[in-house]
Parts: C-alpha cells; structure tokens; sequence
C-alpha cells in the first residue's frame, strides 16, 4: 500500500526546500536560457567565411575576377594574400587562414580549355582540357572545413566570362523535407530539450538521496514510517513540472528567436516530454542511491551527460555511429527522445507510431524506480 | 511481574575491528525511565540504532514492545519515538513546517495535525519561533523542537540520544520535568547522557563502557552496592597525597575536588578512615570525613577497574 499523504508530505517538503534554494531555482530557469542561446546561435554547421588566402602566381585580371566570383559564394573570405608557397602553407600551420587558393600562371589557358566554360572545341579527354583551373591547399583536420571547401570544386565559372549559363542536369533531384532552408536550429533546438533535460533532471535528483545523508536528515527519515517508494515518487514529483517548465523555455524561444516550427500536437509533446523525465528522474534516483556523497552523484551525473550529448543523435546522426556506440545510444533514454521529440515538433508524427522508444521510456522508468526504492535500506548499515 | 518494553539478550555489534557494543543484556519496564550513561564511544548509540531497528545486531536477541527486530522494525516505527543525537530535522525548514512534515508523514489527519502541533508548540514553548528556520533555532530551542518531532505520534516508548548535550543547566532541568511528565502519562523513555545528575534522574541505568554493560539498578541500589568506601580528606598539599594514595593497592581512586580528596577505599576494609590516617602519606592536621558515595563514584569503580 502507497500512502498518498506520505508522498504528498515528501512532495511538499521539497517544494519548500527548492523554493528556499536560490541557487538551484535559479539554475532551473538559466540552465535552458543559456544553453539555448548558445546553441542556438553558435552551432551552425552551414560553414560562412571560412578566412582564407591567396597564392597568385598569374598576377592577371583573370585571376581577381576568379577571386571574387570565389568570395561571392560566401563559403570564404579572403584575408591574406601570399607570394610563396612556405609562407601560405605556414600560414594554414598557424591557423591564420583555413585554407589558400593558389592561382596558376597559365590560368587563363586553363580557363580558356575548361569544359565548364564551354568554349571547348578540343575533346574532353584532351590532357590539357582535364586540368583544373586553380588548386585549393585546406586544413583537413577539419572536416567541416574541408567539406565546406570541397563544395567549392564544381563551382560554376560561366559568370567568369559573361557566358550564358551552360546549365547541366543533375543525376538527382533533391526534395528536403521540414526543414528546405537547411537551418542548423530547426535541428538543434528539438535535440536541446533532450539535452537539458538530461542534464538537469539527472542532477537534480541524483543529489537528492545523497543530501538527506549528508545533511543528517537519513537517521530521522527512516526512523519515520515513510517506504522508500514513496520517498522516491514524492522526491521526483516536483521535478516533472520542472522538467515541463524547462521544455516551455526551450520551444517557446526556439519558435521566437529560431523561428523552430511545432509541428506536431501538444499533447503529443507532453507526453513524449512527461515519459523522457521520469526516465531521467529515476535514472537520478538510482545515481543517488549509488554514490556516497554529492560529489560522487554529480560525477556520475557527468558519465551519463557525455554520451547523451554524444550518442543520442544530438551532433552527429545516428545511423552513422558504429555499431558498439549505437548499443550504447540505444540504452539511454535521450536517444529515444531525440527521436520522439524531433518527430513530434519536426515532423508531426504521433506516438503511437513511435511505439518501441515510448515503450523503452516507459520501462527504463519502471526499472529506476523499482530499482532505486530496492537500493534505498530503511537501515544505517 | 510487569511487562516488558525492551528485552535483549548478548546484544552486540561489530564494525570492522571495532565492537562497538559486545553482550548487552537489557530488561525495561513499562513506563520506566532508563538510562544509558557511559563515555564517549562506549557505544550507548549504537545501542539505541540497534534497539529502534536502524542497525542490524552482528549478534543477539532483540525485542521492542513484543516486536522481534530487525524483522519487524516496519511495525516497531510507528510506536516508537526517537530523537538523534545530532540535530536531524531540516535546517532550511521552519519549526513548523518540520513538525507538519512529521505529522502527515505519522499519517495524522490535517484536523488531528494542526491540533497536536499547536499543543506541542505551546506544551514545548516553540510558539515564537514557529516561523523560524530550524537551523536558526538556538541549542536548546532545537533540542526541543527534536523532542516535538519525536512525540508527534504519541509514541509507547521513546529513544533520547544524549538530547542535553548542547543545553544550559536550567533548560535541562525543565527538560527533565517534561520527560518525567511523559512518563507519568505511560511513556516509556530509554535516553543516553554522560551527565550524573541526569543519570541519578533515571529510574534505572546501565553503565557501559567499551561496549560492555558494567553495571546496572536503581541509582540507589548501585551507590548502595558500590564495591567501596568514600573517604574526603581536606589537605593541604591534595596534589602530592593523591599521587602517593594511589600507589596503595587498597584505593580505588583518587579525586582533587579544589583543596578536598575524594579517596575511594576498597570495600573490604572495615574501617577505611583508620585505614588512611595511619598511611604515612598524611599529615596530621589533615582531616578526614566519611561520605555518602555518588553516582560518579559508581562510575569511578566500575570503569576505572578495567581501564587502568
Ligand atoms: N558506522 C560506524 N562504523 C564504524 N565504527 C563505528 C560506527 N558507528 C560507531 N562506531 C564505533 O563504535 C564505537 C561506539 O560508538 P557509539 O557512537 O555507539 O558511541 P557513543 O557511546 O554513542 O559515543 P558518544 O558519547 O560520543 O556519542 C566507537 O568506537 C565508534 O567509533
Ligand atoms: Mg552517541
């Protein structure tokens, strides 16, 4: 038997106890604030202005153009100009440029032959027909870099001459679905609720059994008749409308300042939402039971808080990961959300077809309590 | 025969290397007042966890109110009260909202709440500080507020850890008249101290000392018993004689009370005031007095013996 009013005393004790906590109320609302802007603006995985130089061996008006029509894709901007070929590669060493565009002396006959140009008459397999017009010298350690400049490789160079465009027809057509202009927030935003939910309910109740130890409350709390279930639902309870608060945040400014769209119904977001924070509630719980002190408890708050950043489809997809990695992403609850939540608000799917992440939600729930009232002895030893 | 409230038999408990309590055999009475009195680390509360259910015996018997423990400490907790000996109530939480906690977490209905707890503030005189955070409470204010909380459910035997470790000489003596009141409406009452005035309060007491129980009775029976004689000498140099008494096998020990010592003679000489004078330690103007033993004597003789 649960007694409701045992919860209840629990659930109100930590209101007072979270209301008289500046700092941790604080958090509850900074934490999303924060991040999201952050997030929101500084992710961006569609690369602008990458700073790159020029190695100009023509010195022809040839070669200014073919600088600016270069410059006009926005991909990169020009910042140096160099003389040497030592002097751009110490340059991509030190970091100054990313990347240096070297411009050949015989750039004109190049242009000249180039298929894209269209004046061809010689044949496409001609030696000197194949060769490119410049060369670009990139840090590959980056790879967004390096995509951005590889993007760069067919770049059109009809406008170079003022020739109408030789327009060819792609082997694909392309539709992008949900998100057409490709804006990194439309997916970064859904994917952040994920993030700082995990990260702020699981350290939010992952002290909470540690701190009645710490503080010496434990010895009068299981001297009381309360069972360690219903200290557990009372210590999660107030942190669900927390949880909901901290998802208000997140999509209302998403949809304000990111113009994130809500796809999908709201009380299909609710759920999704309502079954993600339990999860990581009882997820803390069982962290509580487990370490000795508040230390402890935010260490291993961080050892789930990495890989859900990491795994859960947040940065990078996962149908890219390895196989041991994607087991690993499979456990946590913000990989099944991230896929909840993104269908919800991206793409207005409903739960129902969404069946095996809610189930695994649902259990990991069950599980955490089941598991962290198990753990929790009304006894010192 | 009256009824027992707590009955344990070779009661012990081990921490690593530690044995913390060793053979503890306890017999209380119903709506006796018991105490616990014996040094720091003579294990007195882990007696108590064991006793209220907290901690598991490494070895013994164990029965509290006819329960057996630890199996039914479920059942033991809603009749029993216990108040630790360090402050365990919520700091951050008001006098108040900590007695509410208490009181829903005890199940009483919010009728039945707001009734005990108004009596309890008033009875305890917490009225004025209801508002107050507990952790502003003063020593002596906590103390009390404790004792609310451990009395909400009107418990049939109430656990005291050395409640009066942090309170002044006149909040301890009210103290008392509350537990004795308590005891009066049909309260059993085991509390821990290693104050004597307090242990001479009791109505029986057990001394222990390193886990074990070195003696126990009626404050009366042990002084009665005391397995020795108390000599006061007024003497001009007590420093030098104490250090000379104590070579005799027959003194038990010695005590500098300001220009006094208080000698204690084994019981097997008869006369014990003859005896000392005709030790060579003493000058002839110092006088001797018989006196009656004290509790602390008590303790004196049934500790001292093994730790010296
Ligand atoms: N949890 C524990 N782990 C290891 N040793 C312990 C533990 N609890 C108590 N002890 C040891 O058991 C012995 C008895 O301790 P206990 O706290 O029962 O003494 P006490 O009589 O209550 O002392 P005090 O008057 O200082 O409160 C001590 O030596 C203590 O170090
Ligand atoms: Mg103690």
């Amino acid at each position: 038997m649960i007694a409701l009013q045992r919860i209840g005393a629990v659930l109100s004790k930590e209101l007072i106890q979270l209301r008289r906590d500046r700092m941790t109320f604080g958090m509850i609302v900074m934490i999303p604030l924060i991040q999201l802007l952050l997030f929101g603006y500084a992710i961006n995985t569609n690369i602008r202005h990458i700073p790159v130089g020029v190695l100009d061996y023509s010195h022809s008006g040839l070669s200014r153009v073919l600088i600016q029509t270069v410059e006009a894709t926005q991909v990169v901007k020009f910042t140096q100009r160099f003389s040497a070929l030592e002097a751009a590669e110490a340059a991509i060493a030190n970091a100054e440029v990313r990347a240096v565009l070297i411009i050949p002396a015989d750039v004109s006959q190049r242009l000249a032959r180039h298929p894209t140009v269209g004046l061809g008459s010689p044949p496409a397999s001609d030696e000197l027909t194949a060769r490119p017009v410049a060369q670009w010298l990139a840090d590959g350690a980056d790879t967004l870099v390096a995509a951005a400049i590889r993007s760069l490789r067919g770049m059109p160079l009809t406008e170079l001459l003022d020739k109408p465009a030789n327009r060819t027809t792609p082997t694909f057509e392309v539709t992008l679905l949900y998100n057409p202009e490709q804006r990194t927030a439309v997916h970064i935003v859904p994917g952040l609720v994920a993030v700082i939910l995990t990260m702020t309910m699981i350290m939010f109740t992952s002290a909470a059994i540690v701190r009645e130890r710490e503080r010496g409350n434990m010895e009068m709390l299981i001297t009381t008749p309360v069972r360690p279930v219903e200290l557990m639902l009372g210590k999660i309870v107030p942190y669900i409308f927390i949880g909901a608060v901290q998802v208000a945040i997140i999509l209302g400014l998403g949809h304000v300042l990111f113009q994130v769209p809500i796809n999908g119904g709201l009380l299909q977001l609710a759920a999704a939402t309502f079954l993600f924070i339990t999860a990581s509630l009882s997820l803390g719980l069982v962290i509580s039971t487990l370490a000795k002190n508040q230390l402890q408890s935010m260490q291993m708050t961080v050892f789930v808080l990495l890989p859900s950043i990491l795994l859960s489809g947040f940065m990078f997809p996962y149908e890219g990961m390895p196989v041991a990695a994607q087991s690993i992403a499979e456990a946590l609850p913000a990989t099944h959300f991230m896929r909840l939540i993104r269908g919800v608000v991206l793409r207005d799917v409903e739960l129902v077809q969404m069946m095996p992440d809610v189930s695994w939600l649902a259990l990991f729930t069950l599980a955490g309590l089941t598991l962290a009232s198990l753990r929790f002895k009304k006894r010192l030893d | 025969m009256t009824e027992l409230v707590i009955q344990a038999q070779t009661l012990s408990r081990d921490f690593a290397d530690v044995k913390a309590v060793q053979g503890l055999d306890l017999a209380v009475e119903k709506g006796c007042i018991y105490g616990f009195l014996g040094p720091n680390g003579s294990g007195k509360t882990t007696a108590i966890r064991m006793l209220t259910g907290l901690l598991r015996p490494s070895a013994g018997e164990v029965r509290v109110l006819g329960l057996k423990l630890p199996q039914a400490a479920d059942e033991l907790r809603l009749r029993i009260g216990y108040m630790t000996q360090k402050f365990s109530l919520y700091d951050d939480l008001t006098v108040k909202e900590n007695l509410r906690f208490i009181a829903s977490v005890y199940a009483l209905s919010p009728r039945a709440q707001k009734a005990r707890i108004d009596e309890l503030l008033d009875l305890y005189h917490l009225e004025a500080q209801q508002q107050r955070l507990a952790g502003r409470l003063s020593g002596g204010q906590r103390q009390r507020l404790s004792l609310c909380a451990a009395v909400m459910h009107k418990p049939q035997l109430l656990f005291l850890d050395e409640p009066t470790s942090a309170v002044d000489p006149q909040n301890r003596r009210d103290f008392w008249e509350q537990l004795f009141d308590l005891s009066a409406q049909g309260t059993s009452i085991l509390v821990s101290t290693h104050y004597m005035d307090e242990a001479e309060r009791c109505h029986r007491l057990a001394i222990l000392e390193y886990g074990i129980k070195r003696a126990d009775g009626t404050p009366e029976e042990l002084m009665r018993n005391l397995g020795a004689q108390v000599v006061e000498i007024a003497s001009s140099d007590p420093r030098r004689l104490k250090q000379r008494l104590l070579g005799l096998p027959q003194v038990v020990s010695a005590a500098q009370l300001g220009s006094r010592l208080r000698v204690l003679v084994d019981a097997a000489i008869s006369d014990p005031v003859a005896y000392l004078s005709h030790q060579s330690a003493l000058a002839a103007d110092d006088a001797l007095t018989v006196v009656r033993p004290s509790l602390e004597d008590v303790f004196v003789v049934s500790t001292g013996a093994r730790s010296q």
